[in-house]
């Protein structure tokens, strides 16, 4: 079959590589009719998350058809049509049967090596380093889904694919970001990054019952699209966005702050200057200048929650403020399985439509370029659909 | 003596353990009593002369003692330096299944090689007794009989190697409720003298370099099975370029290929084939 495969920085290849077959007894194979590109994927095409070996197949946001289940999986069945979750989770421990499935704790065959950098480690996640388990990704023909008794989402056949692809990752963590804004309704949120996290994490806000949504990135098509879903745009190319979120909310500053950004965070100055520094010799693993604005603008007793990326070590956050300000900080990989059912419910009333988002379909045999495409934000590449 | 390479150390042991009293003298000093025993001894002799072949006598003294480890003069005086001692490795994990369920898994000893990477196959003879088949280096096996010491249903089960066996190993497993819908505790002990002929390096080796890890990747095995029903793998799984030879060769042979795209690097197999025909 033909996979995109990883082999370092800004290096990705399309190759002919062998079907994957099933490899234990719950185990599913899904012949993939739509995959997308994460913003997350970037952080892998830039080279910042370790771990990552040449060959490596990409991508966490597929779903298709199955074509053949392992003979102890009684829930699927050849011909299902699937939405697979980014997130590979066992469903039997504690974790999972708490409803924290990136929690799970038997899905990492690299567990020791996630125990060692992060005290314990999570769930394993395809196509996302070694340290995430090396599972090989979904921007291929096929994937072999490990656990498919747990995680796949059976679909209606009257939705479009890209209708429901992005229950897979973005639409679940955009919406799992604005739970954890712990939203009051009538709130005020403040959301950097209006990637695609950060649309589907505006429109959750209003759905949670936001009264405002402040979106804040330098992209005017991405901006627009913020506007689009009702949020108010703040340029930071040319605002000092704490000056304006200071007067929008009458100096009592956001309810909630949401860091939709992550890792690499461009950010301007001084301070951006010094976390590029640092990071290109190795000293800081990641960019915060996101984190450190979200923290400053927050309002006294609120909520900092961050769904975009970090993998390591950060500098200069300002915990002072986040303490005196008696600050709430949520975070983590989305708890996907948790959301696949409420979130395709609204999709089938029609609350909300994930197709917004697309900005470019492709061939998978074009992903090479869509890369490249969506890591310059040319042409208004807010989110790109593979079609293998 | 342990970095000696063991073609030459061998039969040197043999020999030596006939006639050789215990060992009571640590590997260091057996080490300096050898060198400087014979580099005495041959100083000695070179001498020639009646000095000459007494130092010669003190030294073959002296590395007969580096090579036996015994020493008359520490045994007389009660004094022991060799650092012959057991290793003792605990780890503990918890399970989210109730403590029966768990005790009844591992009391099914056959389980317990989906448990321990080394071990191969665990017989049970009967209630008391097991045979244990487990890697040894170099693609051997090594076998010993352990039997049931202690087996208290839902708490604990231990056991340890028979007395004839040349393997010295002690184990217990302990369960413990968690506490409410927590699961439960597993505490694994295991105990062995390194080392005991070639079962003993077996055991060693079972544990290997860094024993606490081991157990507790084992240990994790354990909780998969249990929790997941699986233990997570991605072997034989896609990849691009080099890593994908294997894969490809098996799936050429086993005709698996799903994709309409022939995979590259054609095995050379399939050339040899067509000369046979």
């Amino acid at each position: 079959m033909k996979a995109l495969c990883w082999y370092g920085r800004k290096d990705v290849r399309v190759e002919t590589v062998p079907d994957p077959e099933i490899l234990a007894p719950r185990d599913a194979i899904v012949k993939i009719t739509s995959t997308a590109i994460c913003g997350s994927d970037l952080h892998l095409y830039d080279g910042f998350i370790p771990t990552m070996q040449a060959g490596d197949i990409l991508g966490h946001e597929f779903m298709g058809e199955v074509v053949e289940v392992g003979k102890a999986n009684t829930r699927l069945k050849v011909g299902d049509r699937v939405v697979v979750p980014f997130t590979i989770s066992c469903g039997g421990c504690f974790f999972c049967q708490k409803g924290l499935f990136s929690a799970c704790d038997n899905t990492n065959p690299n567990a020791a090596l996630a125990d060692k950098l992060y005290g314990y480690s999570g769930a394993g996640i395809f196509g996302y380093s070694h340290l995430y388990g090396g599972y090989a990704g979904g921007q291929a023909e096929y994937a072999r889904v490990p656990f498919a008794q747990v995680g796949p989402l059976k679909l209606p056949r009257n939705l479009t694919d890209e209708q429901v692809l992005f229950l897979s990752d973005i639409f679940p963590t955009g919406y799992m970001a604005a739970e954890n804004c712990n939203i009051e309704r009538g709130d005020t949120v403040a959301i950097w990054g209006a990637g695609p996290v950060g649309q589907f994490a505006i429109r959750s806000a209003f759905l949670l019952g936001a009264g405002r949504v402040f979106a804040i990135d330098d992209v005017p098509e991405r901006l627009r699209l913020a506007e689009e879903g009702g949020a108010i745009a703040i340029d930071d190319g040319d605002e000092d966005v704490l000056n304006r979120l200071d007067e929008e909310t009458g100096g009592l500053g956001p309810d909630s702050c949401m860091d939709a950004v992550g890792m690499e965070a461009h950010g301007k100055g001084l301070q951006a200057a010094y976390d590029r520094i640092k990071q290109s010799v190795r000293l800081e693993t990641d960019r915060p200048g996101v984190l450190r604005m979200a923290i400053q603008a927050c309002r006294k007793g609120g909520t900092v929650s961050i769904p975009g990326v970090y993998g390591g070590l950060i500098d200069k956050v300002p915990i002072g403020a986040a303490f005196a300000k008696g600050i709430t900080l949520k975070m983590g990989q989305t708890h996907v399985q948790r959301y696949l059912r409420p979130l395709l419910e609204r999709v089938e009333k029609g609350e909300i439509d994930p197709s917004f988002v697309v900005s470019h379909r492709m061939s998978l045999d074009d992903a090479p370029a869509a890369y490249a495409m969506f890591r310059s934000r040319e042409d208004g590449c807010t989110k790109v659909v593979l079609k293998p | 003596m342990s970095s000696l390479p063991s073609s030459f150390t061998r039969p040197l042991r043999a020999a030596v353990r006939k006639v050789a009293r215990p060992v009571n003298v640590s590997s260091g000093e057996r080490w300096l009593s050898t060198i400087a025993g014979t580099a005495l001894a041959v100083y000695g002799i070179s001498r020639r002369r009646f000095w000459g072949g007494a130092l010669a006598l003190i030294g073959a003294g002296l590395a007969w003692r580096g090579a036996t480890g015994h020493c008359d003069i520490y045994a007389s005086l009660g004094i022991n330096r060799s650092e012959k001692k057991t290793t003792l490795v605990e780890e503990t994990v918890t399970v989210n299944r109730p403590a029966d369920e768990l005790y009844r898994f591992w009391r099914n000893l056959e389980n317990l090689s989906q448990v321990f990477e080394h071990v191969l196959a665990v017989t049970e003879i009967d209630r008391r007794l097991s045979r244990w088949v487990a890697r040894a280096p170099a693609g051997a096996t090594v076998e010993w009989d352990a039997e049931i010491v202690a087996d208290r249903e839902g708490e604990v089960l231990a056991w340890r190697t028979r007395e004839d066996s040349d393997v010295l190993h002690r184990g217990s497993i302990r369960f413990r409720p968690a506490g409410e819908g927590r699961g439960t505790v597993v505490a694994l002990s295991l105990e062995y003298e390194p080392p005991a002929g070639k079962a003993g390096v077996a055991v060693a080796k079972m544990l290997g370099e860094d024993p606490e890890t081991q157990i507790r990747e084992d240990l994790r095995r354990f909780k998969q099975i249990c929790e997941a029903g699986e233990v997570p793998t991605t072997e034989g799984q896609p990849a691009g370029g080099r890593r994908n030879r294997e894969t490809s060769r098996r799936h050429e042979k086993e005709g698996r290929q799903r994709a309409s795209c022939p995979l590259p690097d054609q095995p050379e197999v399939s050339r040899e084939q067509g000369r046979a025909s």
